[in-house]
């Protein structure tokens, strides 16, 4: 995973609330054999229609999410969150995620920032006036704020993700981390133990 | 105090323990299938990383490829993608496979003990929810997602929080016609199907005790069913009869070291465990579900319940659903349900003495008119030796479908489904809206049951023919 320190992008304002992962993306695109080509199906029932956001020349490029509460309810598909990253989006500031998406989302590395539903609209008051400007995320500093100074705030994040966000952490990687006990513990497994193939 | 047979194994694969966060549990047996190992594979490849313990990670082919033409192209183009991906990956990362056509393919928890590589006290994952079954040999085996089959594969471990343990006994022995399944589905019907939710849990008691490896693995793989992270039993001399000689079972010196551990992987007495259920096998009968989740079911002399029979307004909304679902009408007797299919196999039911046992009940009647019987052997290896011991015959004379090995219309994510509304009696594990093909009804059965309802076409038992 890369690490994340902070990033400075396009957002998008999704003026929904309750979008589940079923909305992020339809089961029918669930049969591809890789973690990537999802992007197709992002959002593929709204995507047909040409007043929907990511239609839009000014928000084609986005990579930050401005969305409405209650983000990412529903099924449990990792696939709602690699959708999101293979179309580009590095960040999705909510005022409030589903449990499991937003586990799913550390785990892969989206940065799913919560904010004050104050900020989302002050964040939405300002694409309106700035279609296509952008937004920077800093996750060092748990802030998001915009050029101009129009919106400046916090947001949450367990410190636990934010952590591992920044020092680039996955659950495998962590776990390689402690290699040197795995290898330790190999090392005491009795030899009958069985093997599925031998040297 | 002393430990649990769970608590036992447990800590022998503790590789780090950390307060407030999981233990890292190593992992003696990764498990991997075609449905839900490619993005692991893509992550691995995505990642620069490699498979940590190829030989400890074993392969096959069975949930969506077909029992009829295997030795021809898939004609699904999404199951032959996923096919194909699992031979390339196992290619690429060094995963020894056993591909449709080869003598040890099968479904993937037929194939782990019949290998002889599933033994007592290990810890054993797939990403498959019925992996529970290994724990009938005395080991902790359940099922994973996506991102952990990942996780095993680069690191052999997994992050895990230590669950609770629960013992179910089970006193008294089973009456005469009566099996594991309906055991478990009794269970499940007592417990809900929440009701192990958080628990590893031990079955013990002599009618445990007296149950065959197959019988013990009917039981661990429906754990899931009634939400249990796990199930295991005490290995003892049953098990230890059945792992030796086994392709992969230990040899020589290996053996009188490997039982010499094993016997040692029981509850001490005094251990405690968390919860305790105490059931009484001597009162069982045959058990069949009427409803759309494996908790919803009753004896086979019992009828359709009611709405009304439930205090619970959830239960009473539930089974409102489910009765319009199945189409039945609350007060029928089971008995006259009329049963489209019967199939006899999967993971819970697809073992060589379930085929025996359905072969001596069907032998010398025929399925009924307008009733179909799909025999599909658990693995290749079951399919030969029931060729060996005549099975095959006895069920193609009786007008049964005698197929290849495979999941089947255990969830009919191939070929084998069932049409809108066609009925079955079923002797896998779940019973969900549309599992075996989009709004197909599926009964629960045991064995004998499905063998007497193919021959008479209504559920019923041998003792009906
Ligand atoms: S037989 Fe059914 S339950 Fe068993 S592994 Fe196959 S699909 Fe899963």
């Amino acid at each position: 995973m890369e690490k994340f320190t902070s990033h400075t992008g396009v957002g998008v304002p999704l003026k929904r609330s309750n979008v589940d992962t079923d909305q992020i993306i339809p089961a029918v695109y669930l049969k591809r054999v890789t973690r990537t080509g999802f992007e197709d199906g992002l959002f593929a029932a709204w995507r047909n229609d040409p007043a929907f956001v990511l239609n839009q020349d000014s928000y084609k490029n986005g990579s930050v999410l401005v969305a409405g509460p209650d983000f990412g309810t529903g099924s449990s598909r990792e696939h709602a969150v690699w959708a999101l990253q293979n179309y580009g989006f590095k960040v999705v500031l909510s005022a409030r995620f589903a449990d499991i998406f937003r586990g799913n989302s550390g785990k892969a590395g989206l940065v799913a920032a919560q904010v004050d539903e104050k900020v989302v609209q002050a964040l939405w008051d300002y694409l309106e006036d700035n279609p296509g400007g952008e937004i920077t995320v800093d996750l060092e500093a748990q802030t998001v704020s915009t050029p101009g100074g129009e919106v400046q705030d916090s947001f949450d994040i367990d410190p636990y993700t934010r952590w591992r966000l920044l020092e680039g952490l996955d659950d495998i990687g962590i776990t390689l981390g402690h290699d040197d006990a795995i290898t330790a513990y190999e090392a005491t497994r009795p030899s009958w133990k069985p093997v599925t193939q031998r040297a | 105090m002393g430990k649990t047979l769970a608590e036992k194994v447990w800590d022998e694969h503790v590789v780090r323990s950390t307060a407030g966060e999981p233990d890292l549990l190593y992992i003696d047996l990764h498990l991997i299938h075609e449905v839900t190992s490619p993005q692991a594979f893509d992550g691995l490849r995505l990642a620069n990383r490699k498979v940590r313990r190829p030989d400890l990670t074993l392969a096959t082919e069975d949930h969506n490829v077909p029992t009829l033409d295997w030795d021809k192209p898939i004609a699904d183009p999404v199951s032959k993608t996923q096919v194909d991906t699992l031979r390339k990956n196992a290619a690429d990362f060094g995963v020894r496979l056993h591909p449709l056509g080869d003598i040890e393919q099968g479904i993937v928890h037929v194939v782990g003990p019949q290998l002889g590589l599933t033994q007592p006290g290990m810890t054993i994952v797939c990403g498959d929810s019925h992996t529970s079954t290994h724990g009938a040999f005395g080991a902790i085996a359940f099922g994973i997602g996506t991102s952990e089959v990942e996780h095993v594969l680069a690191t052999q471990t997994l992050m895990q929080a230590k669950p609770k343990t629960m013992a179910v006994t089970v006193n008294g022995s089973l009456p005469e016609g009566v099996t594991a399944k309906d055991l478990v589905l009794t269970l499940i019907a007592h417990t809900g199907t929440g009701g192990g939710q958080g628990y590893i849990v031990e079955y013990r008691g002599q009618a445990i005790e007296e149950l065959s490896m197959e019988g013990r693995m009917t039981v661990c793989n429906m754990s899931i069913e009634w939400g249990a992270k796990a199930g295991m039993i005490a290995p003892d001399q049953t098990t230890f009869d059945y792992i030796e000689g086994k392709p992969e079972a230990p040899k020589g010196a290996d053996w009188g070291a490997a039982v010499a551990h094993w016997k040692t992987l029981v509850t001490d007495a005094d251990a405690e465990f968390d919860k305790e259920i105490v059931l009484d096998a001597s009162t069982m009968t045959p058990f069949v579900t009427w409803g759309t989740n494996p908790g919803q079911g009753v004896p086979l002399g019992a009828n359709v319940p009611s709405p009304d029979d439930f205090e619970d307004q959830t239960d009473k909304v539930a089974t409102e659903k489910a009765l319009e679902y199945m189409g039945l009408e609350a007060g029928t007797p089971m008995r006259e349900i009329k049963v489209d299919t019967v199939f006899v196999g999967s993971c819970t039911n697809g073992r060589i003495e379930d085929l025996r046992l359905a072969a001596e009940i069907i032998k010398g009647h025929k399925v009924a008119e307008g009733t179909r019987l799909l025999v599909v052997p658990g693995s290749v290896r079951v399919r030969n030796q029931a060729i060996e011991e005549g099975l095959d015959k006895v069920f193609i004379e009786a007008g049964a479908e005698w197929r290849g090995a495979g999941c089947s219309m255990c969830l009919g994510m191939n070929p084998d489904q069932l049409a809108p509304q066609e009925r079955s009696a079923s002797t896998s594990n779940r019973n969900f809206e549309g599992r075996q093909g989009k709004g197909g009804r599926t009964h629960l059965v045991s064995i004998p049951v499905a063998a007497a309802t193919a021959v008479r076409g209504t559920l019923s038992s041998p003792a009906d023919l």
